[in-house]
């Protein structure tokens, strides 16, 4: 059994203008001990996904569906008691909006303890020393003296470090990290990721990364899932989705890529506008951006599939396996010319 | 007077760290920014990247005179705002407008999206009801959001969502000088090009001005055409894009540039970053002389720990405050450790700025 497995997730949001679909119809699994990276597109829905997962939607005005069994009970229809003990001890979030999710009249250190209280039979200042210790290891100076400061003293990178120490509080069992290092420095960032896999080496947690980092996607994910426009385009493991994408808007990410040997005046982007989520195009979500939309794509949309040859790889999208084997060639071309200059 | 756009002069940014609750007593300061100085000619852009808490967000406030400096000249347009009260400031406010990092807490919660952008052309008094709003319309377009998000309130928005309306509230006024703190960090890649691309067409367009502060290592190679990395407060090296780039001279620099993630599995899993040792220092009680010393894997015991590396100069303009800088690069990570150029040999070569 997966430690946490995700079926048929659906969330919408009633608003003035509509229904809002902010994640339509998403399934996926996460093992004990593995990374799963999530990564699409600005407003695909990656962050409404977690925050359903760990019931964390405001409840007037949303609407969900399907089930999220974390030791196979499910998380979304658990009552609020079990949740909340379930929530910060085996499973913990780190939130992309780090001054939104502190509380701004309350110090760093009164909220770090009040995370170690709630979950630990400890006494007051053990709850503090385990407080500066996680400060320390995501790399806060002087962190016993800057625990009594409030977050607004704090750099927006701080913060960020801070909402990580109060995800590992208690050496959860699923992390799940939106974001996590995209406030920090290349340094401090892989300082965290190097703390998040120690968190993986000892106490075997799962994790959820979401970030727009490919780098950091790459490098620290074993499968990874590529979502557009609320629902999954692709998916497989990390080698798999760099190597041989099957998706055009993969496609598109990757090429979007700044890079490090190419001059070039323009960065290439994904044609057209992101696409609404009130009104989704009708057929494949993707076509209308899609430089190979053909007119099947206009109709019916495909569904998720395998890709011959291996299970794990699901991808949705019509063209057939020659055209897509032939342009993932080209990409990882480009890419391995990059970084071997 | 320069043909400089914005000149910053040795810029200072001390906060008191106080104790006890009724009578604060100041018992040390946070030394956010210690003496920063830089110049940006119009059109250009500057990128500035460093370590998280090194003062970049401090010192784009105190540029933007939402933070009052406590030492130093900011010179604007070839004006010392300085000293500016809030009445004088108010024309010049919509000459020079900020990106900011945090794009939530600088949204008003309460205001829809289309007021949000809308005030900053209001407040400025640029065209009537309908003008307004048919401009905002174009901005939120420019940015790639919907037209249905003119309604909306900021929760209901993404953090990437949130961050282009920050962009383009920025946008709204035509401003000659845009300070973007970390504008596009929250983006994917796709939407990140668009971006990019949109703030390099108005360069080209219009002759704006960029101060561009970020993490991401590539998107500012892509972006500037001076870069400037801060250490702790400090400027530890500033150069030309390519200058930086090709041969980095300080060790911060360095390791840096050594630590940026690759998007290849294979390659990345190789990848081999230099480790800075130690723990990061605090702006309360920053170490003695070279700020990076405890840190540096060049450290020379007795010179570094005790005589202040001033900016040497290197090749036109390319400045690095070190006593060992970096011969070439890349480097091993052996070649790193050991520093070639004694103390003698770098000041032989460099001259010290003033
Ligand atoms: N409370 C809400 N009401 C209406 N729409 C919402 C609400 N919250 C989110 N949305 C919409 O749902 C979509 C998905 O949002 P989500 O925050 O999951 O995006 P995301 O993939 O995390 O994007 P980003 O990479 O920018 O953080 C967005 O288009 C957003 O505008
Ligand atoms: N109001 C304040 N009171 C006290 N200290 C502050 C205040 N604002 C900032 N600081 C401190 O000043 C230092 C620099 O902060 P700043 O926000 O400029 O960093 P930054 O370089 O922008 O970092 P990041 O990349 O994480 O955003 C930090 O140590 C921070 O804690
Ligand atoms: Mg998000
Ligand atoms: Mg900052």
């Amino acid at each position: 059994m997966a430690l946490l497995e995700v079926n048929d997730l659906k969330t919408y949001f009633r608003t003035d203008d509509g229904i809002v679909k902010a994640v339509d119809g998403v399934s996926f699994q996460v093992e004990k001990g593995q990374t799963l990276g999530i990564v699409g597109e600005s407003g695909c829905g990656k962050s409404v996904t977690c925050l359903t997962i760990m019931g964390l939607n405001a409840k007037r005005n949303t609407i969900t569906s399907g089930n999220a069994l974390f030791r196979g009970e499910d998380l979304l229809t658990m009552n609020s008691r079990r949740l909340r003990e379930i929530r910060g001890d085996d499973v913990a979030m780190i939130f992309q909006d780090p001054m939104t999710s502190l509380n701004p009249v309350h110090t760093i250190g009164r909220q770090l303890t009040e995370a170690v209280l709630l979950h630990r039979d400890v006494t007051k200042s053990q709850a503090r020393a385990r407080a500066v210790e996680l400060l320390k290891a995501v790399g806060i100076p002087r962190a016993d003296r800057r625990i009594d400061d409030y977050p607004h003293q704090f750099s927006g990178g701080m913060r960020q470090r801070v909402m990580i120490a109060m995800a590992l509080v208690n050496d959860p069992d699923l992390l799940i990290a939106d974001e996590p290092t995209t406030a920090l420095d290349v340094t401090t960032q892989a300082q965290i990721l190097e703390l998040m896999n120690r968190l993986q080496r000892e106490f075997g947690s799962a994790i959820i990364i979401i970030t727009h980092d490919l780098g950091v996607v790459a490098e620290t994910a074993d499968d990874v899932v590529v979502m557009y426009a609320a629902r999954i385009a692709e998916q497989g493991t990390v080698d798999e989705i760099f190597k041989r994408p099957h998706h055009p808007y993969t496609w598109g990410l990757l090429g979007s890529l700044p890079r490090l040997d190419t001059d070039t005046e323009r960065l290439v982007q994904i044609p057209g506008q992101p696409p609404s989520l009130l009104n989704p195009p009708r057929g494949c979500r993707f076509h209308p951006r899609c430089p190979y939309v053909m007119n099947v794509c206009k109709q019916e949309e495909p569904e998720l599939k395998q890709v011959t040859g291996d299970h794990d790889h699901l991808q949705r999208c019509w063209l057939d396996e020659q055209t897509k084997d032939r342009e993932a060639a080209k990409l990882l071309h480009a890419s391995m010319a990059e970084a071997t200059s | 007077m320069s043909d400089d756009l914005l000149v910053v002069e040795d810029l200072e940014k001390h906060f008191p760290v106080t104790r006890g609750i009724i009578f604060q007593k100041q018992v040390a300061s946070v030394q956010a920014v210690d003496g920063v100085s830089f110049t940006v000619k119009p059109g250009e852009t500057l990128g500035v990247v460093g370590e998280s808490g090194c003062g970049k967000s401090t010192m784009a406030r105190c540029i933007m005179r939402l933070l009052d400096p406590t030492g130093g000249k900011v010179i604007f347009d070839g004006r010392d705002i300085t000293n500016l009260s809030r009445a004088q400031m108010r024309p010049i406010r919509r000459e020079m407008m900020m990106i900011f990092q945090d794009p939530y807490a600088s949204l008003n919660a309460r205001k829809r999206v289309g007021f949000i952008v809308a005030e900053a052309l209001e407040v400025h008094k640029l065209g009537t009801d309908a003008e307004v709003k048919r401009r905002v319309q174009e901005l939120l377009e420019v940015v790639g959001l919907n037209p249905e998000h003119y309604n909306r309130f900021p929760h209901e928005f993404s953090g990437g969502q949130r961050q282009r309306i920050g962009v383009a509230r920025a946008l709204a006024v035509n401003p000659k000088l845009i300070v973007c703190d970390e504008p596009v960090s929250a983006l994917d890649v796709s939407v990140q090009a668009q971006i990019l691309n949109l703030l390099k067409d108005l360069q080209q367009d219009f002759g704006l001005t960029y101060v561009f502060i970020a993490h991401d290592l590539n998107v500012v190679r892509h972006i500037s055409d001076r870069v400037m990395v801060m250490y702790l407060g400090k400027v530890a090296e500033l150069a030309e894009r390519d200058k930086l780039y090709a041969a980095p001279k300080h060790p911060y620099t360095g390791a840096l540039l050594s630590a940026v993630p690759i998007p290849n599995p294979e390659m990345g899993r190789q990848r081999k970053p230099v480790v800075l040792e130690g723990d990061v220092p605090s702006p309360i009680n920053p170490p003695s002389a070279c700020r990076f010393h405890p840190r540096c894997p060049r450290f020379h015991e007795g010179h570094c720990d005790v005589e202040e590396p001033p900016l040497y100069s290197f090749s036109n303009g390319h400045v690095a405050a070190c006593h060992y800088p970096l011969e070439r690069w890349p480097l091993t990570a052996e070649e790193f450790r050991k520093a070639q150029s004694g103390p003698t040999g770098a000041k032989a070569t460099a001259e010290a700025e003033a």
